[in-house]
């Protein structure tokens, strides 16, 4: 695009360019705060309030939050969770998505409506609930994994995804006497790596995050995992929650340090994938948005 | 009847999926009903009473009824009014910059938030707004005010949950419109350079109109969920203090189901909401096809 260089056009840069660079600091400025709160101690973050770069370095909250099992445990059940799930999810996804990616299918366009549909409408929690307690998940693992199992978002972005496969590839591949299974892990899966990527990203962080599904079907506080734990250390130790259950480690509303280092905790695998997944997400969040 | 056969490996690949949606999104569907019995766990849905609309009957006379449903109404229309616009605006803002490694900088920071679940962003504000050592009370007392209970009041909870939304979404909603300003025709920038127009004329007269249908679309996507106000969000941020405007009909399916175990009662607000959202999602559509727009379905 040619450059307009009036004098107005400058001044509207500035402007722009300065505002941009607030909102991106204002919504950056709370993790810092919270990251660097978490390394100090309490007396320099009673003197200085907001620290941005600790003149102390502690690790005191970190080992504070590890001398008991809790922390240590959610970690483990979300670490596990995440990696099951993922595969799992993924395993679901892209053979339900490959299988509706395929054009000459009878019933493609019942099931494609079928997926939709649960989008716009919903049996709601309990409804769910129920079903989820016949199968018999409450109070384990495959409660947090099974009934989240698919997001349907997610399935069209894969199917869209194979759709855009040139087709000559399958119809070499048949000619040559590969069957369907052997298409799609061996060419249809390895073409499409980088949305595999993504996707798997996309449900790995949402496994990480899971919280509702623990609530609502795991009784157990052994099994919580982490984002669990930290709103029991970080909201209800405020004892601001109407609901205390569960309190038992952590009587003493932990101080600041204590807490910021549980939130950094249940936040630093995102933050570690964060660079990878930010390559892909943009496409594939177009990808989904382009419905049907 | 051959074609199926032939195809039977593709329905075997279909079919984990199939049973999947079947058994966890349409067998709930159909748990609807028990909103019509008196739902006893050991008696199930095939044997419990029917007992007609006595559950919706109690709905429209409990008090709490209208107070969850202004809170509901409203927090959407706050929703609606404060953070709708602000992804529209810093797209603008961003398809502006010319530099792409700054560009691409603020975004990198923008979307962060997309991806911490709520009860990280949740926990931040509590660590930052806390009375005790909370950095925002602690600049109030310096700048000479009285420290402020934001998170056990009725006058907060509002703003700052309109504000937790927009500081986790507002980058990431972005990401729709650049892609929609992206498609823009160059052309269209040089002819209006050439008339004279400034680079807000220019936003306002053409890369607005230009994306024009994409903000209608996400304006029904977003009036479909106006009951979806997020049970997670409101449900962590939710206590006695600020019950009376924050109890919304998720959390109150919630504790009334689960918590008290009313199961057809809450089952049959659950599915009062769910029905407003599918005839709100159909009607906006609608509405949005009159005007001449293409509508998500």
């Amino acid at each position: 695009m040619v450059q307009d260089k009036t004098i107005s056009s400058r001044i509207f840069d500035i402007v722009n360019y300065t505002l941009l660079l607030i909102i991106g600091l204002v919504t950056i400025l709370p993790f810092l705060h919270v990251i660097a709160g978490s390394f100090t101690t309490v007396t320099e973050l009673a003197q200085k309030q907001f620290v941005l770069f600790p003149t102390v370095w502690s690790l005191d909250a970190y080992k504070y939050v590890f001398s008991t099992n809790t922390v240590f445990r959610s970690l483990g059940v979300s670490v596990g969770v995440t990696f099951l799930g993922t595969l799992f999810s993924m395993l679901l996804t892209c053979l339900m998505a490959y299988g509706l990616s395929r054009k000459d299918l009878d019933g493609r366009n019942f099931i494609m409506f079928m997926v939709l549909f649960t989008m716009l409408f919903s049996g709601g929690m309990i409804p769910t609930f129920l079903v989820v307690k016949e199968m018999g998940l409450i109070d384990t693992y495959a409660a947090l994994i099974v009934p989240t199992a698919i997001n349907a978002f997610n399935l069209i972005i894969m199917r869209n995804f194979f759709q855009n496969l040139p087709e000559g590839l399958e119809e070499s591949a048949k000619i040559d006497g590969a069957g369907d299974w052997g298409i799609l892990f061996r060419i249809v899966i390895p073409l499409s790596m980088p949305a595999i990527a993504t996707i798997s990203l996309f449900y790995a962080v949402t496994y990480w995050n899971t919280y509702m599904s623990a609530i609502l079907y795991l009784n157990d506080a052994a099994k919580w995992p982490v984002q669990v734990i930290l709103r029991q250390i970080v909201i209800l130790a405020s004892g601001l929650a109407a609901d205390t259950s569960g309190m038992d480690e952590f009587v003493r509303p932990p101080e600041q340090t204590v807490k910021m280092a549980v939130i950094v905790i249940a936040t630093l695998p995102i933050l570690c994938v964060y660079p990878f997944l930010q390559k892909h997400f943009a496409k594939g969040a177009l990808l989904g948005s382009i419905k049907g | 009847m051959r074609r199926i056969i032939k195809n039977r490996a593709i329905y075997l690949m279909i079919l984990p999926g199939f049973l999947y949606f079947l058994i966890f999104k349409y067998i709930p569907m159909s748990g609807l009903i028990i909103a019509f019995q008196d739902y006893q766990a050991y008696l199930g849905v095939t044997g419990s009473p029917w007992v007609g609309l006595k559950h919706f009957e109690r709905l429209f006379t409990e008090p709490m009824f209208f107070t969850i449903l202004g809170n509901t109404l409203l927090l959407f229309f706050l929703n609606l009014a404060f953070y709708f616009p602000v992804p529209i605006i810093l797209a603008l803002m961003l398809n502006e910059v010319r530099r792409e490694v700054f560009k691409r900088f603020i975004q990198t920071l923008v979307y962060i938030p997309h991806f911490m679940s709520w009860v990280i962003i949740v926990s931040i504000s509590f660590v930052m707004l806390s009375m005790d050592r909370g950095i925002i009370n602690e600049l109030l007392v310096m700048a000479g005010f009285e420290k402020i209970n934001f998170l056990m009041s009725s006058e907060w909870f509002r703003p700052m949950y309109v504000l937790q939304i927009i500081w986790r979404e507002a980058g990431w909603g972005t990401i729709i419109y650049l892609a929609a300003m992206a498609a823009i025709d160059p052309g269209l920038y040089e002819a209006s350079r050439i008339d004279g127009a400034s680079r807000f004329r220019q936003m306002w007269h053409i890369t607005l109109p230009s994306i024009r249908s994409v903000i209608v679309v996400l304006l029904i996507l977003k009036i479909g969920d106006v009951l979806e106000l997020g049970f997670e969000h409101i449900y962590l941020l939710l206590n006695s203090m600020n019950r009376d405007v924050a109890e919304i009909f998720d959390t109150y399916v919630y504790t009334a189901g689960l918590k008290q175990g009313q199961f057809s009662f809450s089952t049959a607000v659950g599915f009062f909401k769910s029905l407003i959202g599918l005839i709100l999602v159909m009607l906006a559509n609608w509405l949005a096809k009159k005007a001449g727009e293409e509508g998500i379905y």
